[in-house]
Parts: C-alpha cells; sequence; structure tokens
C-alpha cells in the first residue's frame, strides 16, 4: 500500500483560485467571512502590540489559518469540549469568545478569559465549549479523548475536539491518544493543521510522508485530507466527522492544509528560520489567503464587493480597537491570585 | 464478641464500591482492572459489579489513560486512574504534572481537573529496579498535586474517598506491602481531604518517629522495640504529604527533643529532609537533644539479588537502632 501523501497542496503555486461555494447560503458565508476576518484583525492588533513590546509573553499568531477553526467551529455547540494548543486565538475565537477577554488575558489582566493567569497560551472559556490550550505540544491531546469519553458516559451527544499542529502527530501522546479513542469509541475528532512546520523544521525533514492522515488510517479512524484555506471545504469534511461521532460511531481525524503567514511565534515572519521557507513560498502561500479566496468566490456572484469588504473592516475595527483600549485599561490581578488558585477554594490547612 | 476486621486491600476495595456505588460520575480507568493479578485484592470483581464501561481496562498507554482522566474530569466525571506500578507511571508525568497539577491555576480557578491518580508501590520479590520505585517525593514537590499515602486500613479506604470527592487533582499512593494489614472496622466516613493532616498514631514521650505508608509501619514496630529499651516513642504518620502540614510534628519534637523520619524513597532531595526542614523551621534549636535523623533508602537503584535487595529495604530494628543511638551511652531518660 502506497504511503498516503497530500497531492498537489502541498504545492503552494496552487489552489489560489476562489473556492468553490455552489449550493451554498451567502448569507451563511458573508458570516463566515467576518469571523476570519475577526480573527485576523485580532491577531494582527496582538502582533503590533507584541512588536511594540506592550505585550510581555510570547504570541503564537495563525494568521492564514483562520479557516480552519471557523469550518471546524461550525460543525460544534457550546456543549462540546475542545481543547488547543499554543496556537489557539482562532480556536477560542471561532467559538464565539468575545476579543476583549482574550486581549485582557494577552495582557495578563484580571478580566482575561482565563483571569490573567495564562496569557496567550493558555486561555479558557468552557461556557462557549472552549475547554483550555496548553503550551505543551501535544498536552492536550488525551484530555480530549477524555472529555469525549465522559460525554459517552454521561449519555450526552457532545463531542470531544483536539486541535493538534503537525509537530504534534510526533508525540508518542497522540499515538496512544488515536488508539485509545478507537478502542473506547470516543466521541473525538482530532484536527490536525499541518502548516508544514514546527517551531522551525519542515515535515520533510521531520517526517517521512507530508499526510499525517496515515496515522489516522494506520489506528483505523475515519479521516479526510482537506484544503484547509477553503472554509467550506474544511466544515463540510468536519460535519461528517462530526455527525459521525455525535451520533456514536467513535472519532474521526480531520487534516487541514495550511500554511502560516508569520513566523513560529511573535510577528515577524521568519523566512530565515527553518529549511524551505522562502520569500518566494510565502508570496505564494498568501495567495491561496482563506479570507480573500472566500471574498472572491461571493463577489463573482454578487454577494460580496470591495466597498462591503471595507465596511466589514471598519465594523471590526470598531469591535477590536475599544476592546483592545478598554483590556490596556483593566487592572491586574490581585496579589493573592498567586496562591488562592492553586488548588479550589484555597487547599492549605489552617 | 470480636470486632471484625479490616484488611488493607479490601478497605480499598470497600472505597471503590462505596465511590461507584454512590457516584455516577465516578469511573476507574488503568490497565490491568479486570485481571486479579495486577492490583491485589483491592479491585476484586469491581468490573462484574459496576460493568465494564465503568471500569475500563485499557490498552498500554499510561499517558493517554491519564491525560483522558484529566480530560473526563474537566468534563464532569470523577475518574480514578489506576497504575498497577508506579514505575510505569512515569510514561504519565506530562498528564500529571503540566496538566492536572497546574490546570487550575493556570486558567484562574475557573475549573479542576478532579481526578485521582493511584499508584501503587510494588517492590520486593527480587523484581529490581524499575519494580521498586515510591516516588511520593517527586510529586509532592509540586503545588496543586494533592498527595496521599494511606497506612492504616481505615485511611486506605477512607482517604480513597476523599480524595475521589476532592475537586483538585490527588495522587493517591498505596504499598502492596501493606495489603494484609490489619484494624478493627468503622463506618465509612466522607472526609474533606483538605482537613486531613499527619495523624499521631501512639503518644510517646522521648522520641518523634515520622513515616508514611510503609514506612509507618516500620515506625510502629520499631516503636514497640523501643518500648523494651525504655524509650517511649510518639509516632506520625503523614498521610498528606502534599500539601504537607508539620505543626503537629513540631509540637511534638518540642516536647520529645528527638527526631527520627522513616521513608521508603531515597534521601537527597526527599520526603524525609523536608520534614526535618519543616520542623527544624519551627522548633528552638535548643529543644534538639540530638541531631535529627533519617532512615531511607540507599542511595541506588533497587537490587535483584537476594542479599543485596535483603540490605536495600529499611527494616524496623533498622529505625529502632537508629533511634536508640539518638540517645547516647550516658544520658538518662528523662
Amino acid at each position: 500500500m502506497p504511503v498516503l501523501d497530500l497531492g498537489d497542496l502541498v504545492d503552494p503555486a496552487k489552489y489560489h483560485e476562489p473556492i468553490e461555494i455552489s449550493g451554498e447560503d451567502p448569507q451563511f458565508l458573508r458570516g463566515q467571512l467576518r469571523e476570519m476576518l475577526r480573527i485576523r484583525l485580532v491577531e494582527q492588533q496582538l502582533a503590533g502590540a507584541r512588536k511594540a513590546g506592550i505585550i510581555g509573553g510570547p504570541v503564537h499568531l495563525g494568521v492564514g489559518q483562520e479557516a480552519i477553526a471557523v469550518g471546524v467551529s461550525a460543525c460544534l455547540r457550546n456543549t462540546d469540549r475542545v481543547f488547543g494548543a499554543h496556537r489557539s486565538h482562532s480556536h477560542v475565537l471561532a467559538l464565539g469568545s468575545e476579543v476583549h477577554p482574550l486581549f485582557a488575558e494577552v495582557l495578563g489582566r484580571d478580566t482575561g478569559l482565563s483571569r490573567g493567569m495564562g496569557g496567550s497560551m493558555h486561555l479558557w472559556d468552557a461556557p462557549r465549549g472552549f475547554y483550555g490550550s496548553v503550551p505543551i505540544v501535544a498536552g492536550t491531546v488525551p484530555l480530549a479523548v477524555g472529555a469525549g469519553l465522559a460525554a459517552k458516559l454521561q449519555g450526552v451527544d457532545a463531542v470531544g475536539v483536539s486541535y493538534l499542529g503537525d509537530g504534534a502527530v510526533e508525540e508518542g501522546s497522540v499515538q496512544e491518544s488515536l488508539n485509545l479513542a478507537r478502542v473506547l469509541g470516543a466521541p473525538v475528532l482530532f484536527v490536525v493543521e499541518n502548516n508544514f512546520f514546527s517551531s522551525h523544521m519542515h515535515i520533510g525533514l521531520r517526517q517521512p510522508s507530508n499526510a499525517t492522515a496515515r496515522f489516522a488510517q494506520a489506528h483505523d479512524i475515519p479521516f479526510a485530507i482537506v484544503d484547509g484555506n477553503d472554509v467550506v471545504a474544511t466544515r463540510k469534511a468536519a460535519r461528517q466527522l462530526v455527525d459521525r461521532a455525535r451520533a456514536g460511531n467513535g472519532p474521526g481525524f480531520l487534516e487541514a492544509v495550511t500554511y502560516r503567514w508569520l513566523g513560529h511565534v511573535d510577528w515577524r515572519e521568519d523566512i530565515d528560520v527553518g529549511v524551505n521557507r522562502s520569500i518566494d513560498e510565502l508570496k505564494n502561500w498568501r495567495a491561496r489567503d482563506p479570507v480573500a479566496r472566500l471574498a472572491a468566490a461571493l463577489e463573482r456572484i454578487g454577494e460580496w464587493s470591495a466597498a462591503r469588504h471595507a465596511t466589514l473592516i471598519e465594523e471590526l475595527d470598531a469591535e477590536i480597537k475599544p476592546a483592545w483600549d478598554r483590556a490596556m485599561a483593566d487592572p491586574w490581578p490581585k496579589p493573592e491570585a498567586l496562591l488562592d488558585r492553586v488548588y479550589a477554594r484555597g487547599g492549605q490547612r489552617q | 464478641m470480636t470486632a471484625a476486621r479490616l484488611r488493607y486491600g479490601e478497605a480499598i476495595l470497600e472505597g471503590f464500591e462505596y465511590l461507584l456505588g454512590r457516584y455516577p460520575e465516578v469511573f476507574v480507568i488503568g490497565q490491568g482492572l479486570w485481571s486479579p493479578w495486577y492490583v491485589g485484592s483491592s479491585m476484586t470483581d469491581l468490573d462484574k459489579k459496576f460493568g465494564k464501561h465503568r471500569i475500563i481496562d485499557t490498552p498500554v498507554s499510561e499517558l493517554a489513560c491519564t491525560g483522558a482522566a484529566v480530560g473526563a474530569a474537566l468534563a464532569g466525571m470523577r475518574p480514578i486512574v489506576v497504575h498497577p506500578r508506579i514505575d510505569f507511571m512515569l510514561y504519565a508525568m506530562d498528564a500529571i504534572v503540566n496538566q492536572a497539577a497546574k490546570w487550575s491555576h493556570m486558567i484562574g480557578g475557573q475549573a479542576h481537573p478532579a481526578v485521582v491518580i493511584r499508584g501503587i508501590v510494588n517492590r520486593g520479590g527480587e523484581q529490581g529496579a524499575q519494580h521498586s520505585q515510591s516516588l511520593h517525593s517527586w510529586f509532592s514537590h509540586i503545588p496543586g498535586l494533592r498527595v496521599v499515602m494511606p497506612y492504616t486500613p481505615t485511611d486506605a479506604r477512607d482517604l480513597l474517598i476523599a480524595s475521589t470527592l476532592c475537586d483538585d487533582p490527588v495522587m493517591y499512593i498505596d504499598d502492596r506491602w501493606l495489603y494484609s494489614q490489619e484494624c478493627d472496622t468503622s463506618p465509612i466516613r466522607e472526609l474533606d481531604l483538605r482537613e486531613i493532616g499527619p495523624q499521631c498514631l501512639r503518644a510517646g514521650k522521648h522520641l518523634t518517629l515520622v513515616g508514611s505508608g510503609y514506612s509507618t509501619h516500620l515506625c510502629m514496630v520499631a516503636a514497640g522495640q523501643l518500648d523494651a529499651r525504655q524509650i517511649s516513642s510518639e509516632v506520625f504518620d503523614l498521610r498528606v504529604l502534599n500539601p504537607l502540614d508539620c505543626r503537629d510534628i513540631a509540637r511534638s519534637v518540642d516536647k520529645t527533643g528527638r527526631l527520627v523520619v522513616v521513608d521508603g524513597s531515597w534521601s537527597n532531595c526527599g520526603m524525609a529532609g523536608e520534614v526535618i526542614a519543616q520542623v527544624c523551621e519551627r522548633v528552638d534549636p535548643r529543644v534538639l537533644r540530638a541531631p535529627p535523623q533519617r532512615v531511607t533508602l540507599p542511595a541506588a537503584p533497587a537490587p535483584t539479588s537476594r542479599p543485596l535487595e535483603a540490605a536495600y529495604y529499611p527494616t524496623a530494628e533498622q529505625v529502632a537502632d537508629v533511634a536508640e543511638r539518638l540517645f547516647g551511652a550516658v544520658e538518662t531518660v528523662a
């Protein structure tokens, strides 16, 4: 049997054209466009503030990867249990989190998603289904399996969702988790955002094949490989796998092929870091822009225009800028927060 | 009529039965749960009584199973993960130390993984270096992770229940060498783990002995031997190693002036040293009538060869001898 590979999805000169939207509801797609652009503008705000030194800690930005979280989240409910990783701003925003508490969290303020205790790499919004993100690569993958297993034990039709990257599949934890999910029939969707890079190293130097879905194949888990910069294709593939898991038929695996426009961390493009990351390649990948390709598809059928796009950016700016200013003025956690959140309701024996 | 007796292994089983019978959110996951030889008498037939969907025997995947339990806890369950040997549990360090222990703090105290991680100390019998370890000191180093080591059968049962009903992640460590220990039965009590600390098992005047788990057993036997040498020992069982509260022990040392801590792990950066440090931080140095001592494993992995193994593990006689030396040849016992 030949080893699975990604075919022409790896060629950055391809998939530049508008995405296929026939049969889709234009109004819904305008909403998807808005969500993707909102994520992008939020991340650009973070990039600028990090560059300016206003944000103290690292921010891992996913500019260029917005379609994956938006497409997947369209299939989810706020009762689902979603876990992320170090690059999870898009995951939490796509579930409907407000911009202000995300900003406040990145700035370490008491009003943040994690009460200012987590920063960019530890996000939480369980009321919207986001159970948490952490920067240990693959750290939350088994947690998502357990959250899915819990749904099965609780007799509810929620699913666990694990966002992971192409680097994470190299961790033993992921292999164990895939096997465990399959054997226990846990309702889980594994979403691999394959952007070809671990922090700095191209997948070609790390794995014998660029298709991480071969691990799903090995564990007998249904999978799909999609253009992760096509929000419609991503949603359709996720829908099948999520519905299947929700119906009690076990885990699914979605490999979404994408590319991050910026470096592993912070605002730089990092064209000098890692093999196979050049200005030319980046330029090509930027032409596979998930936002522009959806906008162009809508424009082609008369459902979008440059003027509407400009208006949308103005509207989003009107949400984002005040949210940032408000977060900047928010209070820090009180000093006692250092100790009183280690255990539930305080832990030291008095 | 004599009171019914409760053995340590069966006491743990009683704790499981109590939890599974009363709390639908409790489930158990780990290796060997459908096999009697993995976990001794402590889990016999649980799968038959409560179903294989709640007593989940698993693939050989310590990390994924522990991580899955953490995730299930965040989703409202109260899982108990069972590691039949702590040595193998080291594969699960990320789920325990990075995820479970830090989760509450990292996300501002808004969610807590109420998971119990049961690690069994299973050593001796010429099993050697990787079938022998007692690593409670490591885990007690980590803020956010409660560490429980029961010695009495009653505690083995009631602290398993308390650990499971606690909202924080708890490392519950029991020792196969204690499974045949007995005590009188008592009614099950639902305790608040946050209220549990070291327990004084035996009052004494001349010496304070401190242990945890099987080491407490050594202390109790040694205390009996020391009685015959006219040395009266007060014995403390730590029970909860993290967060550790040594105030009662320090008060005891204030009275006795002598401290010996027995620990089934190694000395350096270990539990025995921590107890001594906390006591020394609390007592006036002038009350110490002799330097505090620790009785621990030699600084070597466990051997397999019979005579070496016999020399490796501390004995009650060794504890008694170390204690007796604190009194010197000329000193009159007060």
